[in-house]
């Protein structure tokens, strides 16, 4: 019987009657009285030096407040970066400035040259058109592998190089890596890339600066997934404001995937202007612009070898990777080829050596940063794509080989060659339960169905790891993230009971607002109505470091599991004072505290009345109030995982691909809300196949970006996708966390690629294209024919 | 600046334009109405999406002198007379078709338009009439099993989780 309250509950989400309603209150909704408009004349060109720049014409133009260029910014820092990466030989990566206005260059097409402050939109838009702009182009770095050559263009004349750092993970294993490969009895290469991919949620980014004269505080109304970190960020190291005089709000944020984390330009540059112009200023991105100026995600060019031994087990893994940078460095993106990327390489095998190299590279593109999944994509599809390789040389079963590899249930915790260590899993029982529900001893009648229809059917197997709930903070800290990322969690009990719980986590479509409170309900046995979240507001909610990596319910939620927990602690001291009684025989049942053996109780509400109305209370042992705080800071990533199968239907006549089926079997331990998780996987499988059939960032050789629109980036429309079939049933909670959780934002990004790519290599082999050994993402049309005709 | 009057979820309302002031501007900023969104700039999201003169029209696509005279209906005019969630609105949130929010009054102005020309569309037909409307988040998964079960339609025999 399902539950219909509390942990594990499908509740319905609360928020979701705003949004329904128009209700909703988003960054572009909000308008200050005496609002002015925000518009960035960008780059056109990919790489420039900019002689002159010339603003009087256009700053008397009508309407006209002011135009900020680099000059304005001068005596403030860069946007910063958050991640330093340690390169093989013991340096520190190359780390460019990133200014906030260009300055003296253009590195890329859309690179923010001015800014116009107007009291209309179009008014400021008209003057940007008016600004005197002389730029002298220059050669052009794009491709990554040219961009190292001696003698190359380079992106920052300030570097020794296009080189951002040359890593060696595990540096120690290179040599054994390089021997046991040279020594097996099969090796399988793969060379393939990870296409470069636009986050694109749904609601561009935003910026609304607001300053107020008479106490010096500035706010900034932001699209953001973590408000606190841009507070850090922009306060600390752009715009020189102490956390105290800086308020970061993002309201009802409509969608991440990632490209929301960072701190972007027009953010400082909104926070500055409004106190320039002495009015508020706001930004909003056009979708166009958001094209050229969201980090983008993904763009490595892999090389991956899998030695075998006879025995058909994995020995050894060596993968080179080159990872698009752009043209500076985005907040976290050195640590998404490295740290992100390196350390899932074992995947769910118990492969002993593994040596990543990853040589990250400036050209003149957008910057790239993490996008749902950030590393984990890129390093389980290479992993999942060459074991399937290996299984068609070999002659072998996919799934056997997988199996014959997989880490055992009995040995758990697994410590990786590649420094992490996997609490729990149950690999086989996902792989099972996924070729179950797919109906795999079926697949060949399904087939031969469609070889009569005239079309070829495959069938693809994939596999994933992810390490999430991205924390602990000693440990990347040594990894040379420059930030803490615990969470934290404020439990408000009110007077009469009600809660209010204030998280450093953002919730921007994953149901903060409904689930949280079911663990909280659960642990209290009071009505989920009774609580509320308070979130997205650094004014509101203790410092943290908000949502991305899998990590809310993870990292935020145990957080607010301790904070609970002390509530308890407290709640039960008062009612051993009322029901005069010994604390340690108070049990908290259905919402009531109640005398161990006895029918002595007292209601939630009772306890929490005399916490703050303290006529009858302990005061000489106890504070009146009912309100903790906690920050938690977990001891190791969680490690969901989980089978991820997939049938197509290739047309032999065009190349196109149909997904007829897809199923997922994920392992994401204990889940608060199934209807939730389920919708979480539903949309990561949908981008998973966007960047495998359909999504393509792509540049023209002099840096202009041809995918700047809906009309030339591909989204996944509704007639493109199946119906999903997942399943999260087989669970081996985390070891470490107090609900037992794994996180499942990201999972169907990462495991869904490689399922697809699979299963068309598959359906073409059937087919006798045995010579097409790998096409790379996405699989289009012209793509899929070429290969199968070439 | 020319004057428009149309009707708006039944009120009737007026301003002052610029030729080219689009529809949506001119019920997100004149009107407040800021429940209907806008996503893109090439017509292509569908967030935008209001119905006029009973037909779905992306508001984006629209200059507010066009629609003088209209009667224009958004997302905010949507819910029962009583506030309470229209059939599709609470079909949305029982089967979860949304999740940041932001496509989702165009997806339910969408749905509403389809429901009136095809009451009781099959899987393929809401796929199909969804090829204006892009959602990021939820896959399309449960709002093509919200549309079904607003229909009236038994999804627990359609739709796997």
């Amino acid at each position: 019987m399902p539950k219909d309250n509390g942990i594990g509950a499908s509740t319905k989400r609360r928020e979701d009657v705003r949004f329904l309603t128009g209700k909703g209150q988003y960054t572009d909704d909000i308008n200050i009285h005496g609002q002015t408009y925000a518009y960035f004349l960008r780059s056109d060109v990919a790489h420039g030096t900019i002689n002159s720049l010339g603003t009087e014409a256009a700053s008397k133009m009508p309407g006209v407040l002011q135009i900020l260029t680099s000059k304005d910014f001068e005596a403030v820092g860069g946007l910063p970066c958050g991640w330093q990466v340690t390169d093989r030989h013991g340096q520190p990566m190359q780390e460019p400035k990133h200014p906030v206005l260009a300055e003296g260059k253009v590195r890329h097409v859309g690179d923010p040259i001015a800014m116009v402050v107007a009291e209309s939109l179009e008014q400021a838009r008209d003057a940007a058109a008016a600004i005197e702009v002389d730029i002298t182009e220059l050669d052009v770095v794009m491709d990554m592998k040219s961009a190292l050559a001696d003698g190359a263009t380079k992106v920052h004349d300030d570097l020794s190089s296009n080189l951002c750092y040359d890593w060696g993970f595990v540096e120690e294993n290179r040599e054994a890596v390089d021997e046991a490969i040279k020594n097996a009895a099969h090796v399988t290469t793969l060379e393939l890339v990870n296409n470069r991919l636009v986050a694109n949620p749904m609601e561009p980014r935003v910026a609304v600066g607001d300053y107020n004269a008479a106490t010096d505080e500035h706010t900034l109304y932001t699209t953001s997934q973590n408000p606190h970190v841009i507070r850090l960020l922009m306060g600390a190291f752009v715009l020189g404001i102490p956390e105290h005089k800086l308020r970061v709000v993002a309201p009802d944020v409509g969608g991440g995937f990632g490209t929301k984390i960072y701190h972007y330009a027009e953010e400082a540059a909104c926070t500055l202007a409004a106190k320039l112009c002495g009015r508020p200023v706001k930004w909003t991105s056009s979708r166009s612009e958001a094209f050229v100026s969201d980090a983008h995600g993904r763009d490595h060019v892999t090389k991956i070898e899998l030695a075998l031994d006879a025995d058909h087990k994995f020995t050894a893994i060596r993968t080179d990777t080159y990872a698009n940078m752009g043209a500076y460095l985005s907040t976290f993106a050195p640590s998404i080829p490295t740290w992100l990327h390196g350390t899932l390489m074992a995947g769910n095998y118990t492969t002993p050596l593994i040596y990543v190299n990853v040589k990250a590279v400036f050209t003149n593109t957008t910057p790239v940063d993490a996008y749902r999944g950030a590393g984990r994509p890129e390093a389980t599809f290479q992993l999942e794509r060459v074991i399937d390789k290996a299984a068609r040389e070999l002659n072998v079963d996919p799934a056997e080989l997988r199996r014959i590899n997989f880490i055992k249930p009995e040995q758990f915790p697994y410590a990786t060659p590649v420094a992490v260590e996997y609490d729990t899993g149950n690999y086989h029982a996902t792989l099972d339960k996924a070729l179950d529900m797919i109906d795999a001893s079926g697949f060949e009648a399904r087939a031969a169905e469609s070889k009569a229809n005239g079309k070829l059917r495959g069938l693809g197997i994939a596999h994933f790891i992810e390490a999430c709930g991205i924390a602990p903070s000693n440990l990347v800290g040594q990894l040379g993230a420059r930030a803490g990322l615990y969470e934290s969690a404020t439990v408000r009990v009110n007077a009469t009971g009600s809660i209010s719980v204030l998280t450093g986590s953002h919730s921007h479509g994953q149901g903060h607002e409904t689930t949280y409170p079911q663990v909280v309900a659960e642990m209290l046995g009071i009505d989920e109505g009774m609580i509320d979240i308070v979130h997205g507001d650094t004014s509101k909610t203790p410092m943290g470091m908000g949502t991305y990596g899998s990590r809310s319910i993870a990292v935020g939620g145990s957080a607010m599991v301790r904070a609970t927990e002390k509530i308890i602690n407290k709640a039960k001291k008062i009612a051993a004072h009322l029901l005069e009684a010994s604390e340690a025989d108070i049990e908290l049942k259905d919402g009531a505290f109640s005398v161990a053996g006895t029918d002595k109780s007292v209601a939630w509400g009772d306890v929490t009345l005399a916490a703050y109305v303290p006529h009858n209370y302990p005061l000489e042992d106890i504070e009146p109030g009912l309100e903790e705080t906690a920050f938690y800071d977990p001891s190791n990533f969680t490690y969901p995982a989980g089978a991820y199968l997939c049938e197509v239907e290739v047309d032999p006549d065009t190349g196109k691909v149909d997904v007829l089926e897809f199923v997922a079997a994920d392992d994401f331990g204990n889940v608060i809300n199934p209807m939730i998780v389920y919708g979480q996987v539903h949309g990561g499988v949908a981008q998973g196949i966007g960047q495998a059939l359909l999504e393509n960032c792509a540049y023209d050789e002099n840096g202009q970006l041809l995918s700047g629109s809906y009309m030339d980036y591909t989204m996944p429309r509704a007639d493109d996708l199946p119906m999903f079939n997942v399943d999260h049933s087989c669970i081996t909670p985390c070891t470490h966390n107090p609900l037992g959780v794994k996180g499942c934002g990201e999972a169907g990004a990462i495991g869904s690629p490689p399922a697809i790519v699979n299963a068309v290599i598959d359906a073409l082999h059937r087919a006798g294209h045995t010579h097409v050994t790998h096409i790379d993402m996405p699989l289009t049309p012209s793509r899929v024919w070429a290969a199968m005709n070439g | 600046m020319t004057s428009v009057t149309m009707t708006v979820n039944g009120k009737p309302v007026s301003g002052d334009v610029e030729g080219r002031t689009l529809l949506v501007q001119f019920l997100r900023e004149d009107q407040k109405l800021t429940g209907t969104h806008v996503g893109c700039d090439t017509s292509q999201c569908g967030a935008c999406q209001v119905h006029v003169n009973g037909k779905a029209v992306k508001s984006c696509t629209m200059l507010a002198l066009e629609a003088d005279g209209a009667e224009v209906t958004t997302i905010e005019g949507m819910a029962n007379a009583d506030g309470s969630l229209s059939v599709i609105q609470q079909a949305f949130q029982d089967h979860h078709g949304l999740q940041c929010g932001f496509c989702t009054p165009g997806m339910v102005m969408t749905a509403a338009a389809l429901l009136k020309e095809n009451p009781k569309p099959t899987e393929a037909d809401i796929r199909h009439y969804l090829e204006g409307n892009i959602c990021r988040c939820t896959g399309y998964h449960n709002i093509v099993k919200a549309i079904l079960a607003a229909s009236g339609q038994d999804v627990a025999q359609i739709a796997a989780e």
